[in-house]
């Protein structure tokens, strides 16, 4: 893979911030367009611009062929051969909310049981969690190791007859996991014969190869703009016969065959779930980005982010201070780094609040004005760390652009007890130098910071200074 | 840089008034759920001012200093007055140019402060 030329077709990566050479290292998050996406939306827009299946002249059929074309590049890529199964959608989170509106409300009632992961993204836990909410069903929750893998064995033990769904990342967005997702899939069919299996490929889908068939699930979810194409635009595959048994999601045009004034007939798939125009020219866009993908090959970007995530974790464990998550093996992980630095210890504040004791409680008559409940025992902790946001900050200033915050996973922070967090994520345009110019801005973070040792040593200053303006106590 | 003067860093490393006031009339959490800063604010009050204040929380340098300095502001302040504070009085009491994605992070005690209304007429003893 030659990067300095995948580089050129990224327009963005020529971009200053701050006045430095922007580093973009938030492809987690969103990934650059290279031109050839961009060029492809312009063209349709340019040339073909129509609404689809409708009418017969030559716009709408131009702009219909080239939907249709976007969505057999795009199940080719991830091993699909039924194309009907592939189902437009804004992204992963609107997929997985089709998934649970539709057949999960059909299907999971009270005393059927959700099993998920600690880890998995906001998308794949609040649906399950207001479904569990609304209609008594029971929320198993697997946490990850040590390692920040699956735990397998309560996975299994979590598994039983009445398991009606099992959830799970490919690639967890905070710890940079790998699952073994087929090795998952068979597990949950063997124990939970009645489980269906849905895969959250969002952070998967743009790094690895992905073979869907091969991994034997029911469902599985992921958004085009990770993967080099626009937002907006993102895939549901699930598989047909399960697709065919669900009501939809949406009602209105394209996603019917005959409307009676006593009675609709829905559309074929994938038609039944594309109520309303759809984001024509996002599914071209993620075609030609799907094309980009297939060129560099699957196989070479992965071996290429592993050895880019190996230099990282390399550099990163050289600052004693910095504290990375996830698995410790590049084999088990993709390039998406989680961590946080150590800074100096808070000190008490020197004035004379009466401080309460936990164990305390307030006096009962005071009103007390809640957003929502808070789990601040494990937040208190984060003090000990530089905050994730002024990381992000001072970073942004030398031109470094991470993300930090709870990044859409936080029953895992809560979980690991971290609080929010710094990340680094990594794409096919990211280089060594990239790195390198994290670690310097890293360098740099901790300089702005300081240490403890110049924090005890400036306040024995202002002591100082304090008792040269009240000698009040003077005996001669 | 200018945002992480010395000053600000000094009360994240030394905040004013953290901790709990345990016979507090008023608390008020706050949360900013882009970053999952979080403050509490404990208050005081006598003869319509804030006679004590303190917090508790964690965040950023930014929010953090930010709850030092503004608690420190507050103290003896009339509730009246406070529901005239302006963003603009808290920047310069912060003292330092905010970045406009920041401005949420200078804002959060200051979101704390204008709770302050719902607590109205509860406040005379």
């Amino acid at each position: 893979m030659n990067v300095q030329k995948i580089r050129k077709d990224f327009p963005i990566l020529a971009r200053k911030i701050n006045g430095k050479p922007m580093v973009y290292l938030d492809s987690a998050a969103t990934s650059q367009k290279p031109k050839q996406v961009i060029d492809a939306v312009e063209k349709f827009l340019k040339t073909s611009n129509s609404n689809v299946h409708r009418g017969i002249h030559t716009l709408t059929i131009e702009a219909t062929e080239a939907l249709d074309h976007a969505r057999e590049k795009i199940a080719d890529f991830v091993g699909v051969k039924d194309v009907g199964e592939i189902i437009f959608v804004r992204n992963t989170t609107e997929a997985i909310n089709l998934v649970a509106y539709s057949w999960g409300r059909l299907n999971i009632s009270k005393g059927d049981e959700i099993v998920l992961t600690i880890a998995e993204h906001h998308s794949n836990f609040v649906p399950w969690q207001q479904l569990a909410a609304e209609n008594g069903a029971i929320l198993k929750i697997v946490p990850v190791t040590k390692n920040g893998e699956i735990d397998e064995i309560v996975f299994k033990n979590a598994l039983t007859k009445k398991t009606k769904l099992a959830t799970f990342f490919h690639v967890s967005n905070i710890l940079g996991t790998i699952a073994p997702v087929q090795r998952l899939t068979l597990v949950a069919r063997r124990l939970a014969p009645q489980a269906v299996v849905l895969v959250d490929g969002a952070q998967a889908v743009p790094h690895l190869p992905v073979n869907i068939s091969k991994i034997g699930c029911d469902f599985y979810a992921f958004s085009g703009h990770k993967m080099l194409g626009s937002a907006g635009i993102g895939v549901l595959w699930g598989r047909r016969e399960i697709l065919e048994a669900m009501p939809p999601f949406m009602f209105g045009g394209d996603m019917i065959s005959t409307v009676k004034i006593e009675k609709t007939q829905w559309a074929e798939l994938p038609l039944k779930f594309e109520a309303g125009t759809p984001n024509i020219e996002g599914a071209i866009g993620l075609g030609a980005a799907v094309d980009y993908l297939r060129r560099l090959g699957m196989e070479n970007v992965r071996c290429y982010e592993q050895e880019l995530t190996k230099y990282a974790l390399e550099k990163l464990s050289k600052i004693e201070e910095v504290e990375v998550f996830g698995p410790k093996e590049v084999s088990k992980r993709c390039g998406v780094i989680s961590f946080r630095i150590r800074g100096s210890s808070r000190q008490d504040s020197n004035n004379n609040i009466l401080r309460a004791n936990p164990s305390i409680p307030l006096r009962p008559s005071a009103l007390r004005l809640r957003l929502e409940e808070i789990n601040s025992v494990s937040r208190e902790v984060s003090a000990l760390y530089i905050p994730a946001h002024d990381i992000a900050s001072i970073l942004d200033s030398e031109g470094v652009e991470i993300r930090s915050g709870f990044n859409c996973a936080e029953p895992l922070a809560d979980f690991l007890g971290i609080g929010p967090t710094a990340r680094a994520s990594f794409y096919i345009y990211n280089t060594k130098e990239d790195v390198d110019r994290l670690v310097l801005g890293l360098r740099r973070v901790q300089e702005v910071f300081g240490s403890v040792g110049k924090w005890d040593s400036r306040r024995k200053n202002k002591n100082n200074n304090l008792q040269t303006h009240h000698p009040t106590l003077l005996h001669t | 840089m200018d945002l992480y003067r010395e000053e600000i860093l000094e009360h994240w490393q030394n905040p004013q008034n953290f901790g709990k006031v345990i016979d507090a009339d008023l608390v008020i959490d706050q949360v900013n759920p882009l970053c999952g800063d979080q403050v509490t604010f404990y208050f005081k009050f006598a003869r319509g001012r804030i006679s004590d204040v303190s917090f508790t929380g964690s965040g950023c340098a930014i929010s953090v200093a930010a709850s030092s300095m503004l608690s420190e502001f507050i103290k003896g302040k009339s509730i009246k007055d406070l529901e005239k504070l302006t963003g603009e009085k808290v920047l310069d009491l912060i003292g330092g140019l905010v970045a406009p994605a920041r401005l949420k992070c200078v804002f959060l005690p200051l979101e704390v402060i204008r709770r302050l209304r719902l607590y109205n007429g509860k406040t005379e003893k």
